[in-house]
């Protein structure tokens, strides 16, 4: 365990090193807000009886997500994994008496979450400081709130869960990019990352609540803002849980046939 | 202009050496987009309409932008990874060459594989045309050429502005890819929607609603105000702080040294 809490550490200094791209990020993530909560509230005051959750639930939905962006999107990827697949430098990885797949496991979640803690702040004050219904509220209940820390964190488990898979398919693949683009996106849409799930069509809906997506950013973005609460909440995190055990389980299975079977690429 | 062309032949054939990567890049560009498109019909299944304007409306508008940011992503793709060419050096080495440098930066690099999304872009406006009630005229034909065509010019503009910041600074400054990306991403509503600051931000500051908007309302019939049809003309004038920005960090250029 010391040795995976090693890992996350270097790997969370290393990121904070980039503060002018963080500030940069932010910029973004507070301009992304703003124009998401604009364009809702102009199909709120175009339709308001077919809105599908409160208008100022859906604002918090959309500043929650901003702000912890870098933690919820599934885009982002650890370039040096591919790097090391790409160009052999796995064989050093595979020596080491470090299990491969905890490694770069730990490896995403400090990167991810050191980029998350330098960009929330700044997004979630100005959050807080837009005036209602266009801002950012609290949660309805501190029960609420805590129900949404543990969601993210195994919400966060999951996306990392899922990008492992696209990192061993690599294996196979060796050039990921068009068949990584083609997926994720598909996957982040899935999850509520384009639009909020409650506004795609019901009967599409009721299939999809049930996939590894909407265990990732939806769950916990859906508990802040009250949209799920009480028993329904926590039937949601088993349901979080149950996904994270299913794709580590797959992931781990699949990485110890990929690397028996491995060819090492180049020198 | 033979030269460009040369140039385009070269950057074409060079892209083509790799046709599965280049089918699967331009292919991915085109899911990329396609969940936008989702996105907009999922919305529009639940409110019908948006500020007024229709679905095909939107569809309409959003084609237009996707195009013409399509085009410009195609052919500005060079001052999109000018923070790069600084870094190698070889901005030095188009600087001692005897053409004008911006079009060795349009020259050096060309992202074809914009061809994925530009066909949504070209399906997407012409299925929005057959099912958008407009009354076709000459003028009308020119509207829909000049909003494409100065919107493009406009993007470019941005990409200039972008890569002029790191003769400066020497890496990207990711900020003004704001302008870009969101100009795109939200451009897919007409600006209208998201109110009154924005839009004027967006008229006077960075002229995106000048081909976006404006022409718009003129083209689906919402105003017969006829001085729409120029308003993407005026937005050029955006091109002018631009390269005078682009002189002026040439004019502080200091080579990297690599």
């Amino acid at each position: 365990m010391k040795k995976y809490l090693a890992i996350m550490k270097i790997r969370f200094i290393n990121s904070l090193q980039y503060r002018i791209a963080a500030l940069a990020g932010i910029i973004t993530q507070i301009a992304w807000s703003v124009l998401g909560v604009l364009a809702l509230s102009a199909f709120y005051k175009s339709n308001p009886l077919t809105y599908p959750m409160g208008f100022s639930q859906s604002t918090a939905y959309i500043w929650i997500q901003q702000a912890f962006l870098p933690m919820f999107m599934l885009w982002f990827f650890e370039e040096d994994i591919f790097d090391s697949i790409k160009k052999g430098n796995i064989a050093y990885e595979l020596v080491r008496p470090v299990n491969l797949y905890n490694r770069w496991f730990c490896q995403s979640i400090a990167s991810r979450l050191a980029k998350g803690v330098l960009r929330c702040i700044p997004v979630l004050i100005i959050g807080f400081l837009v005036p209602a219904p266009y801002g950012l509220m609290l949660p309805p209940s501190f029960i609420q709130f805590l129900l949404f820390l543990i969601s993210m964190t195994i919400g966060l488990f999951v996306i990392i869960a899922f990008c492992m898979l696209v990192y061993i398919s690599t294996f196979y693949l060796l050039s990921p990019t068009g068949m990584k683009t083609i997926l994720v996106f598909f996957a982040d849409f899935l999850a509520g990352s384009t639009i909020p799930l409650p506004f795609f069509p019901d009967k599409i809906l009721s299939v999809i609540k049930i996939l590894p997506f909407a265990s990732m950013q939806n769950m916990p973005l859906r508990i802040y803002s009250g949209n799920i609460a009480g028993i329904e909440a926590l039937n949601g995190i088993l349901l979080q849980i149950f996904w994270f055990f299913m794709l580590t389980l797959v992931g781990k299975l699949w990485m110890q046939k990929a690397t028996k079977t491995v060819i090492i690429q180049g020198g | 202009m033979r030269l460009y062309f040369k140039f385009f032949l070269m950057n074409l054939k060079s892209q083509m050496q790799y046709k599965t990567s280049f089918f699967l890049s331009a292919l991915g560009q085109f899911i990329v987009s396609f969940t936008t498109l989702i996105g907009i019909l999922f919305m529009f299944q639940r409110f019908h309409q948006v500020d007024n304007f229709s679905l095909t409306e939107v569809l309409l508008c959003y084609s237009i932008v996707l195009f013409a940011f399509s085009l410009a992503e195609c052919f500005a793709a060079g001052f999109n990874v000018f923070p790069k060419m600084i870094q190698d050096g070889r901005f030095d080495r188009i600087l001692v060459r005897p053409r004008h440098e911006v079009f060795q930066v349009i020259t050096l690099e060309m992202n074809l594989s914009c061809i994925g999304r530009l066909i949504q872009a070209i399906v997407i406006f012409i299925y929005a045309i057959i099912n958008a009630e407009i009354h076709w005229s000459i003028d009308k034909i020119v509207t829909v050429f000049l909003m494409i065509i100065c919107g493009s010019v406009i993007f470019s503009g941005i990409y200039i502005l972008c890569a002029a910041c790191s003769f400066f600074t020497i890496e990207g400054l990711e900020f003004i890819n704001v302008l870009i990306y969101g100009g795109r991403d939200f451009g897919k509503y007409p600006f209208s929607i998201y109110g009154k600051p924005v839009l004027l931000f967006l008229t006077f500051v960075v002229p995106l609603a000048l081909f976006q908007y404006y022409p718009l309302l003129y083209l689906i019939g919402h105003s017969s105000n006829r001085f729409y049809i120029f308003f993407p003309i005026v937005g050029l004038l955006f091109l002018m702080p631009c390269y005078m920005f682009w002189r002026y960090g040439i004019k502080k250029y200091r080579s990297t040294g690599s």
